[in-house]
């Protein structure tokens, strides 16, 4: 688990991308609940986590395997992958 | 923010989350490039996909083909040919390793000791008469015999413009055999007189297939939203082709900007080199074509597109489950 700062911070830029690469509209980096399940709420694909992670590896410099994509559910289990790899 | 749960009642979000994570990740590959029939129309052959690759004859490296397939995350391996019937020995490296089905003309039976729940798609291309006219014989009279009764196959019955009013006898006969079906359209690539549909006659045959599915429930496996998108090539008003196709395989994908489409998607020839453009042939007109399945992925990976309203998730709800049924990925 990142420390709760890092985590916060993560959480946010998560969100932002996601809003930014994907369209999603009447939601802001800040009411998007980190928890909400991606697939099951709001429809996301594993296309649109490969647009997503695109971006994510690029700016943390990380890699997120594509057989992890099932697990990456929330913002805050994708926040909590990027900050695990974080070095 | 939109979210799923709100859109739709609990009874259609129940069926949401039964497909939701299926996570079907499918390619294509031909088995062989020879076939026991040679049916007028069938893209293989027409637009000599028969001649683009030799056929690999080492079943080793077939396995280690599959097995590379199924590393890079293939979870549905669709088997077409020329006949993949002809080379059981490759439908069974597949079987072994991946869920597969395989599409064949029905002539051979797939033996079920063998291959026990190996989904199966017989091809139909109507009555007696234009079977006789477009493949050289009727194959009903003989796929009827091999596969009644068989819980793991269905007709994939293709329908012409000249079987306008005629697809009850069809879907009646499938029935009495106790097998499923599923229909799409006849794309005429080899332009046989009288075979090319005409837009008045889309209409008529939307109205029929709906027909058919609402008297023939237990039957025909299909949707009415993928009656409308196959028959007027639009979907939530954009049209159908190369822009918007999702069955292209990735290393021909240079679009942009970038559609929706199958994550990974490769239609592989018999060699395991070779790869073709798409799903179906490649000298077919991207704006005509009206392959049955490109259709409907295409609908399936535009899911976020279809949150507008209820009944669009709705409708994009049933085009899921028709595919996720058709590959025994959830029961009939």
């Amino acid at each position: 688990m990142t420390n709760k700062i890092d985590g916060d911070a993560i959480i946010r830029r998560v969100a932002e991308v996601m809003i930014n690469e994907l369209k999603l509209e009447d939601v802001t980096p800040e009411t998007f609940d980190a928890d909400v399940d991606l697939i099951d709420e709001i429809g996301i694909d594993s296309m649109d986590l490969a647009t997503v992670a695109l971006v994510l590896q690029d700016e943390y410099a990380i890699h997120i395997d594509e057989d992890d994509y099932p697990k990456l559910t929330t913002i805050r289990l994708i926040a909590d992958y990027v900050g695990q790899r974080i070095k | 923010m939109k979210t799923i749960s709100s859109l739709l009642n609990e009874d259609w979000y129940n069926r949401y989350k039964r497909i939701s994570k299926l996570n079907i990740r499918s390619s294509i590959y031909d088995v062989n490039n020879r076939c026991n029939l040679r049916c007028k129309g069938c893209f293989f052959f027409s637009s000599d996909e028969d001649k683009v690759a030799d056929e690999e004859r080492d079943l080793t490296r077939w396995e280690a083909f599959i097995d590379k397939e199924k590393a890079r995350g293939v979870n549905l391996a669709i088997l077409i040919g020329g006949e993949p019937s002809l080379s059981l020995d490759r439908v069974d490296a597949f079987y072994q390793r991946i869920p597969t089905f395989c599409a064949t003309n029905g002539l051979i039976k797939v033996p079920r000791d063998r291959f026990p729940d190996l989904m199966v798609g017989i091809s139909l291309w109507g009555t007696e008469e234009d079977e006789i006219q477009l493949r050289g014989r009727d194959t009903f009279a003989i796929s009827s015999k091999n596969y009644a009764g068989d819980a793991y196959t269905y007709y994939l019955y293709t329908i012409t413009p000249r079987q306008i009013g005629k697809t009850e006898g069809i879907v009646r006969k499938i029935r009495d055999i106790g097998v499923k079906v599923h229909m799409q359209l006849l794309s005429n690539d080899e332009d046989v007189d009288g075979f090319s549909w005409q837009p008045e006659e889309l209409i008529d045959i939307r109205a029929e297939m709906d027909d058919m599915l609402d008297r023939y429930p237990d039957t025909v496996i299909s949707s009415k939203y993928y009656h409308k998108i196959i028959t007027t090539g639009k979907m939530l008003g954009r049209p159908f082709g190369w822009n918007e196709c999702p069955s292209v395989t990735e290393s021909f994908d240079n679009r942009d900007p970038q559609p929706k489409r199958l994550i990974h998607f490769v239609r592989w020839a018999s060699d395991l080199t070779t790869t073709h453009r798409c799903c179906t042939s490649e000298t077919r007109d991207c704006r005509t074509c009206k392959d049955g399945a490109a259709h409907m992925s295409w609908v399936m990976v535009n899911k976020r597109a279809h949150m507008r309203s209820a009944e669009d998730f709705q409708n994009w709800i049933e085009v899921y489950e028709m595919f996720a049924k058709l590959y025994r990925f959830i029961p009939w």
